[in-house]
């Protein structure tokens, strides 16, 4: 696949690689935080870890928006699914997310609740235009990458007054989330978590473009290169970084470019200025209440909000006890530092929401890395 | 959950559709969000849309600089 494939060199990763280990400086350590999900696969998913040398380490990010749907978001899905008899159209990544009560939205269905996995917002609004009868919600989840299209879909609905459709809106803002996670490793206590660096997200600034992260350079003093999902993007961006950390500079870079402008793209900027605007407040499962981090409906188009039409309250839910996504999610516990994880927590059934998507830490790490955790013994002859 | 793929444009259709076609694969996908691109293009698909072009020439100066010839950028 061109584009791909060329981007998943082995032999050009080794070169990269080699040249990481040459220019990182003995005595210095560079902690690098990758926001995205996508990155975290990609590093478990190719061992990257294997090709970078011992003083370098990454620490994943929240940027996963399966794992940072806080639980009382996905109870009033389910509930709208049980209690109201509505259609509730969704991605599948959120199907298997814990929710209170021992449910989830998969669990929901088996018990009778109306609930499709959808590819698109797209046939969503199909599928009320196919059944008029029947109230249509589009539980709709996700960074500035997902949030477009859901614009689109909103604004079509509008066009076409399509009276029994509505959208669940749970968007959230990746630059919002990063002010966080920068914010609190500044903090006194921080519990840990200190960066040298941010792996910057990559579809998601094909959307907004690489603007929007210079206030991480000015404010902050962090060097951030935009990075691709492919592994050799991620190799290239982490040689990028460790060469600003060796300069003392603190730039906004862009590994990207083949995707990603300094504007972004602007029609979707536009659809998504008319249909949204910011929440004052919202509930990330990890980062707690995290303020203008997310966007609802505008008032014009309430008709097709699931919470006005609905009267939906949104009340927070605490995690399992021992679970540590929260940590995890702030960068400063790595998966294997919880006492669940694959033992009670597997992707087969998940406690905590990092080890739902394959693009968690938990999930990332239990399918690609669990076995590095052990010690490799030789067999004793007798 | 952000994956998207670059696929190429096969035939642009009404309705701000486009066939696209990755790894032999053809699908209806949307362009409301990238209507400037052309038959032949390479887009990034996300969720049935179209959210952005691959810039060719881009793609190539990367490549390059993965290789160690950073003089070519």
């Amino acid at each position: 696949m061109k584009y791909v494939d060329e981007y998943r060199d082995g032999t050009l990763a080794r070169r990269v690689a080699d040249r990481i280990a040459a220019e990182v400086q003995p005595g210095r350590r560079y902690h690098f935080m990758e926001f995205c999900g996508g990155h975290t696969h990609a590093i478990a998913r190719y061992g990257l870890i294997e090709l970078l040398p011992p003083a370098l380490r990454m620490i994943h990010g929240p940027g996963c928006p399966v794992c940072v749907l806080p639980i009382g978001r996905i109870d009033q899905a389910i509930s709208l699914a049980l209690d109201r008899d509505v259609i509730l159209c969704t991605y599948a990544d959120t199907m298997r997310v814990p929710a209170s009560e021992s449910l989830s939205l998969m669990r929901a269905k088996a018990q009778g609740a109306d609930i499709r996995m959808v590819y698109s917002a797209a046939d969503a609004l199909q599928l009320a235009r196919q059944h008029p009868e029947r109230e249509v919600v589009f539980f709709a989840i996700g960074f500035e990458t997902t949030t477009p299209p859901t614009a689109l879909v909103l604004r079509q609905a509008r066009d076409e007054a399509l009276a029994n459709f509505s959208v669940l809106c749970c968007h959230v803002l990746t630059p919002a989330a990063i002010t966080h996670i920068m914010d609190s490793a500044q903090a006194p206590d921080s519990g840990g978590l200190s960066l040298d660096g941010f792996v910057g997200p990559a579809h998601v600034s094909i959307v907004i473009g690489s603007d929007p992260y210079a206030q991480f350079a000015r404010d902050y003093r962090q060097p951030v290169v935009i990075a691709g999902f492919e592994p050799l993007d991620v190799m290239q961006a982490i040689l990028m970084l460790v060469r600003q950390v060796n300069e003392g500079r603190a730039e906004v870079e862009n590994e990207f470019t083949r995707a990603v402008s300094p504007g972004g793209n602007q029609a979707a900027q536009a659809v998504m200025r008319e249909v949204f605007e910011l929440r004052e407040s919202f509930e990330w499962r990890g980062l707690g209440e995290v303020p203008l981090s997310a966007l609802r409906i505008r008032p014009e188009f309430a008709a097709w909000d699931a919470e006005a039409r609905f009267g939906l309250n949104y009340r927070s839910v605490p995690d399992h006890k021992k679970c540590e996504c929260g940590a995890i999610l702030r960068g400063v516990k790595a998966p294997s530092d919880c006492t669940l994880f694959g033992t009670v927590c597997t992707p087969e059934n998940p406690m905590g929401s990092c080890m739902v998507s394959s693009e968690g830490a938990c999930a990332a790490h239990y399918t690609y890395g669990r076995f590095r955790d052990i010690p490799v013994v030789a067999a004793q002859a007798t | 959950m952000c994956l998207a793929l670059p696929a190429r444009v096969v035939s642009l259709e009404d309705g701000q559709q486009a066939v696209v076609e990755l790894g032999g694969v053809r699908k209806r996908v949307s362009l409301a969000l990238t209507p400037e691109a052309r038959e032949g293009d390479y887009v990034i698909v996300h969720v049935g849309h179209a959210i952005g072009l691959v810039d060719p020439e881009e793609a190539e100066a990367t490549l390059a600089l993965m290789a160690g010839l950073e003089v070519l950028r």
